[in-house]
């Protein structure tokens, strides 16, 4: 668009004045048209549900005595609900060790992709993205599987020591087995962006830094890592939303686990009861509502923190 | 129903995914989607969800038994997640089926969000005989009728005979004789002798009720007006009596119904098994007691806590029941009525022990009540066990908020197992955080 008008620049005074309100209105009106059919479906499909879904948290519905107006009073309930606190606390809490383990893992792994270019790179980048191209229900169906005591292969290998195999679904070592989950999933896709970011890179700077005596060691820390900071501070906040809606993974596993996760187990996973299985639409919007708070709280934090080195936000 | 539509769209994008996007309006009140294939062209289609193992068969009887309507079948799934989508329909004010099964504990749930028919006055005189006073009470409300009864779920003791062989012990009659052998077969070297399972509450549930609890006093007649009693001492007796056994590592603590519990019983890992009449078929469906294990399965009366005055109790146990959504509900009541109600579909029902049934024209049937029950290696469980558990039980009282009570036991009893409360305590917990719901709903709780 800048483009545009600077090209018409070099004309008289008068006549350009004339023009460019002419070709700004037009400009106006196009970009409109272009802008027009994502502003509906934006509308449409993110803030309408939004704001009605706003609008069903602030009443109540019960089984004696119908649907009356509370204003807050659903948030009141949620920030006091244990259910929804142990909830929130779980899913802050596998965010911590999380998202750290999967960004070192993604980022070793773009790191020595990057600087090996044999065939064999090439064959391990696919494999190493290949958990992300399976639908998350069939890796969680596919793992609760393999962490079954009767028939997965845990049981053999343990054995083979003369030990007995953990159970990751059982409630103290759930937390281990989900980990695992997601990191297996995910960590290939976070490798694939860092990777890209990296070929980005323009090579000169490598060979800048060889002539002044840097090691591989050191072109990695020192340079590598702050040129793709910016992917690096992208997928944090990816997985951090990601994470803290945690959903899918123990939803499939409570079929073969329902004792250890709980109806309550994340915050998504409570919500989606209270809307489905027990037909409280309002209170389930509600702590949709205060889990989306509780997302933003944690982004912004983030991005608070990471703010000075950084020209993302 | 436009804002009720947008509701429901609202709703699921506020649960934030796309699990249940299929779920509302597609699910059963589209007749163009059947699981079964309906043969008779023009004329009037029922829709219906049900989960039986043999399904397809009773469909197919009726289907070819009647020329003015045909049954449209779809499976949505079994138990909570069939109930979930009738839920959600119910709440978008569409897409339910035109009939439903539904276990007789959830009746009261959707009957007080008045999802349901009074089928009374649709022809119920001429069926009325065919079942037993205390069938037709479980599917009632007060005086009116919301269920066409399918089966029961009388619990007994299921057991191996090789391993009670192998460590020379005979079916325990009581609850202290139970544990008794669970201890002599740990003692032994031997496998856990049964299973605590976190996600069975209503199977929790009725070994309380036959300790003497009553969870729930609910009288339609005055509907703001609900008894929550869940912590008395028979309650508190009956988890302490399990988390002790889960304690003493002489019973499991697997989740039942799952591909691991479901290995554990091949393998020979529990000695015993509590679960009701309609287990065994499960069980054959699921690949137990064929092959090897054939003929190792047989089946003793429940243990009881006071052997001079016996109490039976039952789990689950089914029915049909008509929507508010069915657009002809004279021809859906019809359909409820005459579904698994032929003679073919509860033969093979009660043959494969798919469904201990109350059609008291199957129930007096000599041949059910002689069956040589093929899974229990030629054990006349009927006339021994299953009979005599049916007659002798009394019915109960459900809570009108039935999901959200067995929810919330599978908590407390996964944290019984965690070990980080005891029986009692839990129960305690159970009582506060039930009454608490019931008063949020709006109940007055006595």
């Amino acid at each position: 668009m800048t483009s545009l008008t600077e090209k018409r620049a070099p004309r008289t005074q008068p006549e350009t004045r004339k023009i460019r309100g002419k070709v700004h209105l037009r400009e106006h009106l196009m970009g409109w048209l272009f802008v027009g059919p994502f502003g509906i479906v934006f509308l449409a499909f993110l803030i309408a549900p939004l704001g009605y879904a706003l609008y069903l948290s602030l009443f109540q519905k019960k089984l004696i005595g119908g649907t009356s107006f509370v204003l807050f009073d659903n948030y009141v309930k949620a920030f006091t609900d244990p259910s929804f606190l142990s909830g929130a606390w779980f899913v802050i809490r596998f965010s911590l060790v999380s998202i750290p383990l999967q960004i070192v893992i993604a980022l070793a792994l773009a790191l020595i992709l990057d600087s090996v270019t044999t065939l064999f790179a090439r064959f391990s980048r696919l494999m190493i993205f290949l958990p992300y191209a399976i639908p998350t229900v069939i890796g969680a169906v596919m793992w609760g599987f393999l962490y079954s005591r009767g028939f997965g292969p845990l049981t053999d290998i343990f054995g083979l020591f003369g030990a007995t195999a953990p159970d990751f679904l059982s409630s103290d070592l759930i937390f281990y087995g989900l980990l695992n989950v997601v990191t297996w999933q995910w960590a290939g896709y976070y490798m694939i962006i860092l990777y890209a970011a990296l070929q980005g890179v323009d090579p000169t700077l490598y060979e800048a830094a060889r002539m002044d005596g840097a090691g591989r060691w050191q072109i990695a820390t020192r340079i590598k890592i702050p040129l793709i900071a910016p992917a690096l501070i992208l997928i944090l906040v990816f997985s951090l939303i990601g994470t803290l809606q945690f959903f899918n993974e123990p939803q499939i596993l409570r079929y073969l686990a329902a004792g250890t996760i709980g109806s309550d187990f994340t915050p998504n996973m409570y919500a989606y009861q209270q809307a489905f299985s027990l037909a409280n639409f309002n209170y389930g919007s509600a702590i949709s509502f205060a889990l989306g708070g509780l997302v933003f709280i944690c982004v912004y934090a983030f991005l608070f923190f990471t703010r000075k080195r950084r020209s993302f936000l | 129903m436009k804002r009720r539509r947008i509701l429901a769209t609202v709703a699921m994008l506020a649960a934030g995914t796309g699990l249940v996007a299929c779920s509302s309006d597609e699910g059963g009140s589209d007749a163009s989607n059947c699981t079964n294939t309906i043969t008779k062209q023009n004329v009037p289609v029922v829709t219906m969800w049900g989960w039986y193992p043999n399904t397809q068969l009773v469909v197919d009887n009726f289907n070819k038994q009647h020329d003015d309507v045909q049954v449209c079948w779809t499976n949505v799934g079994q138990g909570s997640d069939e109930y979930d989508k009738f839920q959600t329909a119910i709440s978008a004010g569409t897409g339910a089926p035109d009939v439903i099964m539904v276990e007789a504990d959830r009746i009261p749930t959707f009957q007080i969000q008045g999802a349901l028919v009074d089928i009374k006055q649709y022809g119920f005189d001429a069926v009325k005989a065919n079942y037993g006073e205390g069938a037709w009470k479980d599917v009632s409300v007060g005086d009116k009728v919301y269920g066409v009864p399918v089966d029961g779920g009388p619990v007994a003791m299921i057991y191996r005979k090789d391993i009670f062989d192998k460590y020379k012990i005979t079916p325990p009659k009581t609850w202290a004789e139970y544990e008794q052998a669970a201890q002599k077969v740990k003692d032994a070297g031997g496998p856990l002798f049964g299973d605590l399972g976190a996600n069975v509450s209503a199977l929790t549930m009725a070994l309380q009720i036959q300790k003497g609890a009553s969870p729930f006093t609910y009288d339609p007649a005055q509907p703001k007006a609900i008894g929550v009693k869940l912590n008395d001492q028979a309650s508190k007796d009956v988890l302490d009596y399990w988390g002790g056994l889960a304690k003493k590592g002489l019973v499991g603590t697997q989740d039942q119904f799952t591909p691991e519990y479901i290995s554990g019983v091949i393998n020979g890992n529990y000695a015993t098994y509590i679960s009701a009449a309609w287990a065994p078929g499960y069980l054959t469906g699921a690949g137990v007691g064929k092959g090897q294990d054939t003929g190792k399965f047989a089946v003793a009366p429940l243990p009881q806590w006071d052997p001079a005055n016996p109490v039976q109790v039952n789990w689950g146990g089914s029915a049909f029941s008509v929507t508010k959504q069915a657009k002809k509900p004279e021809l859906a009541a019809k359909v409820a009525y005459g579904l698994y109600a032929d003679k073919e579909s509860l033969t093979d029902g009660w043959t494969n022990q798919i469904i201990f049934p109350l059609n008291l024209t199957a129930l007096k049937d000599p041949a059910f009540v002689d069956l040589k029950v093929a899974f229990f290696n030629g054990q006349q469980a009927n006339k021994e066990v299953y009979l005599p558990a049916a007659e002798a039980y009394k019915g109960v009282a459900y809570a009108p908020f039935g999901q959200y009570y067995l929810d919330a036991m599978t908590k407390q009893v996964s944290e019984i197992i965690k070990g980080s409360v005891t029986g009692s305590q839990a129960a305690d917990r159970l009582q506060e955080d039930v009454a608490k719901y019931a008063k949020e709903q709006g109940f007055t709780v006595q």
